[in-house]
């Protein structure tokens, strides 16, 4: 008895989320120690993690919890930070787009950094994969590391109280935004458009909650936009 | 320690629910087969390094940052790592135990 060809590329994607399972585990586990040190109880933890599915986004939420920021400026700059998934899904629409509606609606409720990312270059990579293999392999990320998640977001909700504040783990978040980012700053565009935004949130650190984050992120958009068409105008001139 | 009541909590996890599933169900819940405007493909290209790098920075460079040069050389040294493997997972790795190591020995 063999597997189906949908149950086998489940296997394939789970297996090639293995690496990711490193990060996400001590990365929930932070999030649910600093969101529980932030004031929040187990359930308001856990409701994060389950409805919401954004490591980055939360980490973010919790910070201006901490910071006292009001509950508009938490909720706009938090989904802010979730803005970059439009693009997964608009990247991924031409794989799953032809699956029934409440497929895509599951599919989009797990559409995170590590299905889009490994997905999009599976799929690209075996262009002759059916729908259900293509579903199968992107349930296959996406499913064990979302239960990971949520997991290790209540191990480190529970044991919050055990991780001295020196430990370091604060540090753990600057660090794993800046492993997510380095990888894609690889043209002079995407390069302009981080430094736009590192100048200007520092230059606007004095706008309250932060307002100057939304800012200076929209600036370095334009200049990433700009950038990169000032590029493909200088190379079709030579 | 937030002040914010149990209410506001709440109010905050569902919006930022909501909101998230409709940022990811966008295009692939509405637009289907149909291409996007250029102009739009473009912005979205860039909202990783535009938003992450402004997350980051006062976290590391802010005025209310634990900003010592341990944590300064770590972070770059994720950084350079990230940028030379393209690989998230050994930036992580090399970056924290940098951290930790040198954190350890430092004292």
């Amino acid at each position: 008895m063999s597997a189906s060809p949908a149950t086998q590329q489940f296997m394939k994607g789970a297996k090639d989320g293995l690496p990711f399972h490193l990060v996400i585990w001590p990365f929930a586990a932070i999030f649910g120690a600093i969101a529980t040190k932030a004031g929040l109880n187990v359930a308001e933890v856990m409701g994060f993690s389950l409805l919401v599915i954004a490591g980055s986004a939360q980490l973010t939420a919790v910070q201006l919890l901490s910071d006292n920021a009001p509950t508009l400026i938490v909720i706009i700059t938090s989904l802010t930070v979730n803005l970059r998934m439009g693009m997964y899904s608009a990247a991924i629409t031409p794989h799953l787009g032809k699956t029934p509606l409440l497929t895509r609606a599951f599919a989009a409720y797990m559409l995170y950094d590590q299905p889009y990312a490994l997905s999009s270059i599976k799929f690209e990579k075996d262009p002759d994969m059916t729908l259900s293999e293509k579903l199968g392999y992107f349930f296959g990320v996406a499913i064990p590391i979302a239960v990971a998640w949520y997991i290790l977001t209540l191990v480190g909700a529970l044991l919050a109280d055990q991780i001295p504040p020196d430990l370091g783990v604060d540090f753990a978040v600057p660090v794993t935004f800046l492993a997510v980012v380095s990888p894609m700053l690889k043209t002079l565009a995407h390069i302009a458009s981080a430094f736009t935004s590192v100048v200007l949130v520092l230059l606007l650190g004095f706008m309250p909650y932060g307002t100057g984050l939304l800012i200076a992120a929209a600036c370095a958009l334009v200049v990433g936009a700009q950038v990169e068409i000032w590029m493909e105008k200088r190379k079709a001139m030579q | 320690m937030t002040d914010a009541s149990t209410f506001e909590i709440w109010l905050i996890i569902f919006a930022m629910a909501a909101g998230t599933f409709l940022i990811r169900f966008s295009f692939l819940g509405m637009v289907g087969d149909r291409p996007l405007p250029a102009w739009v493909l473009r912005l979205l290209r860039y909202t990783p390094v535009a938003v992450l790098p402004a997350v980051v920075a006062p976290m590391l460079l802010g005025v209310k940052a634990d900003a010592d040069p341990l944590r300064l050389f770590c972070a770059a040294v994720t950084l350079v790592i990230g940028i030379w493997t393209k690989n998230v997972l050994w930036a992580i790795l090399t970056g924290l135990g940098l951290f930790f190591t040198l954190g350890a020995f430092l004292g």
